[in-house]
């Protein structure tokens, strides 16, 4: 998806903070960082027509914008995205995982510097895991990133989320940058951070960075109900419990620039405990469920033209994974169970640059995905993928188009005790088609579109789980078409700088979906192919920039509506009910205002009524909550350090609210941060 | 300028006003006519409707057999006061002596209610509980957890003992593994262990509590089954147990017929049972049977002859309504009409259906009932369907 908001970013802080935009371009130059690339390339719009290499812009949140919402985690800033439902378990600790355009957790791919994260235990990445501390820019893309140049996996799923780490850049002729970050606020959070930049030679450079969470997740929420004629029937406050979280994360890269190419290799550890606060019901109000993860992973890749007519780019990754799982609750049933993940992962991608208009590229990758469990009957799963991709892109005059079509093989093994058969093996052709036409020429107004078919795997808890998986599954397609248009271009108006508006129509399928089966057994499920949904949207944003005076001002909106219907059987009760927990009617406005260091925001999001299952009655229905957030923030220079400081507040008016069925957002809480930078 | 904002602000504040959170108001009772008014003894039925697991909409509906009318989801409307509704996961409701006791699994608690209008007359905390039986003033209640545990890794079960006199918890005694339905024979409490969470390794036992001394006295050990649910007795003084089964096929889901004295299966009914009901000497039974072979569920109704040890007939549903009932979850029996009902759970994710029979197995009616309708009690002159609960059943 095209988004003007990179534009509005880039204008808006030219025109109205010179320091941000220097910060930006300085970025752009050093780093060579892939979503400053396409920032950079919006302002020198006749580079623009041949060489950008992303036809559908996506949605970019990054720099101070990013850092200036209100938001802990990647998962809260989503929120201020189109067509992305945040599953919000609540909390600091609580799981976090989006769901875009309907089609489910499983077919997000989220992309960390470029390559996939990945679960193959059960397709979902929780992305209240990854702050935003040391993250540059998020990107948002509906169908894939529509460049040729990228490895096979980023060809692979139905919509991708970009995460791209800072990558270091020196000013005034410094070798090294240090910051250190304290936060503190509602739920008891200590998280202090610390990144440590140093430029080893002249062509590389370090970037460590190391964070501490710890919060006791404590916070009062309440429950009230009015009886029919209107009285109070109850209304009760309680604290939630269990909800402590206490993480590490640190992370280490190296940068290196090559004559027309780049390198980086990164590793990253992550280690957490926390407390599973499970859902409030009658006479349970905690639980005693704990779960611990580490995750450590390794990537590195190379990237480089050889000549005009050919650039090759190689990647790689390897990656573990633990959990252990505990419940220990004298009321329930005592679990202990530990999983271990691994995933080895490589790519080779080329591009052949045929002429100045026509370009195409082939890309290969290899992975490897295991698991064990300490589960009865567990059946140690193995699987290998190979992934090829084909594409070709044109940027002819006013019409860009890319075309690819991305091969993948699956062939798994298990070693069990007994009755687990591995999935056979699978082959799968998935094509897409972006296009984009430009009628005036420039890049003020585009009008473009996509096509696209791709499937998940079932992941291996839904083939394999003991009693439930059922290995027999076949993948869960989608088909995707999307038209669009957008308008966005510098006014050098009186008080208005900048304006933006988008609009996309989208209307998906999902068919297999895989989804729970009652069967009579203890352990009711298994799962199957069945459900079949139909999807139509509409998403539309506008952004604003503006001033008065030395008053700079921006404002942004995002509008989504869904129908997201299932189409399973016309004999359910749900036939063509909405689909549990999409609303209808979403929508975000965030304002910014920013004068002489003093930054003021504020946001607002909606989320419309839904169902927590799949009949939409009224013992399914879900209320429609929406929050008020505000941040005040003033950056100080005093000699070579720079100073932020920051208040949040959120959730101002204390509404009661759940994004989730039984499981109680907190109310009111806010946040300090104070950051210096040498 | 400022005018655009004024707008946008206005905008806002009026979407902020217009979508206010709604003040969530309880859900009211739905009434709907079904049949027509029958006067008998049997005054109507409770149904308790499990919910599902974390989703705490357990609900109880009742039928009023004297107007014909089927009243959806009364907790909430007669107990407006009680926090978070009547709780996660309603296991088992039955009437005993002047009271009705629902058994809420995952809200650790047995909800003390008047029979007559289900109003709450008190709670009573049982942690992990499954169901309820009432004997001599006491109520005994299964639970997959016991109170101090020699292997917390592992827990064994209990039965704990409430006096329905001042509805407090007088004992408990540790049994098997996952503990569910339980009989009484003279002066002994039967309890089949399931031992559910323990698979490949399911329980096999039945343990026996003397009511007197409120201990175990002796653990039956069935070699030939395991995983053990439903129990009953006959008039013979015979136990009834069912077995769910492996799933894997080594063990399948049986009914066994046993002899409390020597402890020996007398027979292997050889058909599945996931819910039964005893009427008198007539057992009703319903099964559901999940094979990956044809991807579908194989429902089973029989009625059973406990005298004879006979299956006496194999279809029970003789108008063709059963191959509508996708997944039988509960049966009943009306103690006075003969008339029976069966509750189907569907996907367990949606609205179940409840179907009533007459004795000759013709569609009365049906209604749709709360997610996953689990539990039947009757409710009526107590002197004339006391036989029945006194009998053992749930």
């Amino acid at each position: 998806m095209k988004h003007p908001k990179c534009g509005a970013l880039v204008v808006a802080l030219m025109l109205v903070t010179n320091v941000f935009a220097q910060t930006a371009a300085d970025g752009g130059n050093g780093s060579g960082e892939e979503f400053l690339d396409s920032i950079m390339s919006i302002g020198e719009v006749e580079v623009v027509a041949n060489k950008r290499p992303e036809i559908i812009r996506p949605q970019t949140l990054a720099g101070a914008d990013l850092q200036r919402l209100n938001s802990h985690s990647v998962a809260d800033a989503l929120r201020h995205f189109s067509g992305v439902q945040l599953k919000d378990y609540g909390g600091i600790g609580g799981i976090k995982t989006v769901n875009i355009r309907s089609m489910g957790t499983n077919h997000v791919g989220v992309f960390y510097n470029g390559i996939q994260l990945g679960n193959a235990q059960n397709g979902q990445v929780d992305l209240g895991r990854y702050s935003l501390d040391n993250i540059e820019a998020i990107s948002l893309y509906n169908g894939q990133r529509s460049r040729i140049f990228q490895s096979a996996k980023d060809f692979s799923s139905s919509s991708a989320i970009y995460i791209y780490t800072r990558r270091p850049h020196f000013t005034d002729g410094k070798d090294y940058q240090l910051s250190v970050q304290m936060r503190t606020g509602s739920f008891g959070l200590a998280n202090p951070s610390v990144v440590w930049n140093q430029r080893l030679t002249d062509k590389i450079s370090m970037s460590a960075n190391a964070e501490y969470t710890y919060a006791n997740g404590r916070y009062k929420f309440r429950y009230t109900r009015k009886q029919l004629n209107g009285d109070i029937a109850y209304d009760t406050t309680a604290t939630r419990q269990n909800g402590d979280v206490e993480a590490l994360r640190t992370e280490l890269g190296l940068y290196g620039y090559l004559p027309r190419g780049k390198w980086n290799l990164n590793g990253y550890f992550y280690t957490s405990q926390r407390g599973i606060p499970g859902a409030i019901v009658n006479n349970v109000f905690r639980r005693g469920e704990r779960q611990w993860d580490k995750s450590a992973f390794g990537q590195g890749a190379f990237e480089k033209q050889f000549s005009d007519l050919y650039s090759l780019k190689v990647s790689g990754k390897f990656a573990w994974d633990y959990s252990r799982y505990l419940r220990d609750d004298p009321k329930e049933l005592y679990l202990n169970n530990h999983y271990y993940q691994k995933e080895a992962y490589l790519s080779v991608a080329n591009l052949f640059n045929i002429t100045d208009w026509w370009s195409a590229s082939a890309a290969a990758d290899l992975q490897w995905n295991t698991m064990d469990a300490d589960l009865a009957d567990f059946a140690y799963p193995t699987r290998w993928t190979q992934l090829a991709a084909i594409a070709t892109a044109i940027n002819y005059k006013r019409i860009s188009l890319q075309a690819s079509l991305l091969c993948t093989f699956i062939q798994e093994s298990t070693r069990s005790r007994k009755l687990y058969t591995a999935s056979p093996n699978k082959h799968e052709l998935s094509p897409a088609v972006f296009l984009n036409y430009r009628p005036t020429g420039d890049d003020i107004f585009e009008i473009y579109g996509f096509f696209k078919k791709i499937f998940r795997m079932p992941t291996f808890n839904d083939l394999y789980y003991t009693e439930i998986g059922n290995a027999n599954l076949e993948p869960e397609y989608t088909y995707q078409y999307d038209i669009g248009f957008s308008f966005s271009r510098p006014l050098g108006h009186k008080f208005f700088d900048f304006v933006s508006l988008k609009a996309d129509a989208y209307y998906n399928t999902v068919k297999n979906k895989i989804i729970a089966y009652p069967t009579g057994k203890q352990f009711r499920w298994t799962m199957i192919n069945l459900g079949r949904v139909r999807i139509a949207g509409l998403e539309v944003a506008g952004d604003v920039a503006a001033h008065v005076g030395k008053v700079g001002m921006k404002l942004r909106t995002q509008y989504t509506f869904q129908r997201a219907r299932d189409y399973t059987d016309p004999g359910d009760t749900f036939y063509g009910d909405q689909i549990p927990y999409i609303p209808r009617h979403s929508l975000s406005v965030s304002y910014n205002a920013s004068w002489l260091g003093w930054d003021f925001s504020y946001s607002f999001i909606y989320t419309g009524e839904r169902y927590n299952e799949q009949e939409n009655n009224r013992y399914n229905y879900e209320p429609p909550w929406y929050t008020h957030d505000m941040s005040l923030s003033k950056d100080f220079k005093i000699g070579a350090v720079q100073l932020r400081i920051a208040g949040e507040l959120n959730n101002v008016l204390n509404q009661a609210y759940e994004v989730i069925h039984n499981y109680p957002m907190p109310g009111r809480n806010f946040r300090l941060t104070a950051k210096l930078t040498i | 300028m400022k005018q655009f904002i004024t707008y946008i602000s206005a905008a806002v504040l009026f979407s902020a006003a217009t979508s206010c959170q709604r003040d969530d108001v309880l859900i009211d009772i739905v009434q709907t006519q079904v049949t027509e008014p029958v006067m008998t003894d049997v005054f109507g039925f409770y149904l308790l409707n499990e919910g599902n697991m974390g989703s705490n909409k357990a609900s109880i509906d009742y039928f009023d057999a004297t107007t014909g009318i089927y009243n959806r989801n009364i907790y909430a409307a007669r107990n407006p006061e009680v926090v978070m509704n009547l709780g996660d996961v309603g296991n088992n409701i039955m009437i005993y002596g002047n009271k009705m006791y629902a058994v809420i699994n995952c809200s650790h608690k047995v909800e003390v209610l008047t029979p007559d209008s289900a109003r709450r007359v008190a709670q009573i905390d049982i942690p992990n509980c499954r169901y309820a039986l009432g004997h001599d003033g006491n109520l005994y209640v299964s639970s997959y957890v016991g109170m101090a545990q020699i292997d917390p890794t592992a827990p064994r079960g209990a039965v704990f003992k409430v006096d329905t006199a001042s509805l407090t918890v007088t004992g408990s005694v540790e049994v098997g593994y996952q503990p569910e339905e339980m009989t009484i024979i003279g002066n002994r409490l039967y309890v089949a262990n399931s031992g559910g969470y323990h698979v490949p390794d399911y329980d096999n036992t039945v343990s026996v509590i003397d009511l007197r001394t409120f201990t175990v006295a002796d653990v039956m050990t069935i070699e030939q089954s395991a995983n053990f649910h439903r129990m009953d007795r006959d008039s013979h003084g015979r136990l009834w147990l069912s077995s769910r089964g492996d799933y894997y096929g080594n063990i399948n889901s049986d009914l066994l017929v046993i002899d409390p004295e020597s402890k020996q299966v007398i027979k292997e009914m050889g058909i599945p049972v996931s819910d039964m009901w005893a009427d008198g000497d007539m057992l009703y039974t319903i099964s559901t049977e999940w094979s990956y072979v044809t991807g579908q569920n194989t429902v089973t109704f029989a009625k059973i002859d406990m005298a004879a040890m006979q299956v006496i007939d194999r279809n029970i549903i003789k108008d063709g309504t059963e191959k509508s009932i996708t997944l039988p979850y509960c049966i009943a029996v009306d103690p006075v009409t003969k008339d029976f009902y069966v509750c189907d759970a569907k996907s367990y994710v949606v609205s179940g259906t409840i179907y009533c029979f007459n004795r000759d197995g013709i569609l009365q009616w049906k209604q749709t009932t709360g997610q996953i309708p689990a539990s039947i009690a009757f409710y009526g002159k107590t002197e004339n369907i006391i036989k029945h609960y006194d009998n053992g059943n749930e």
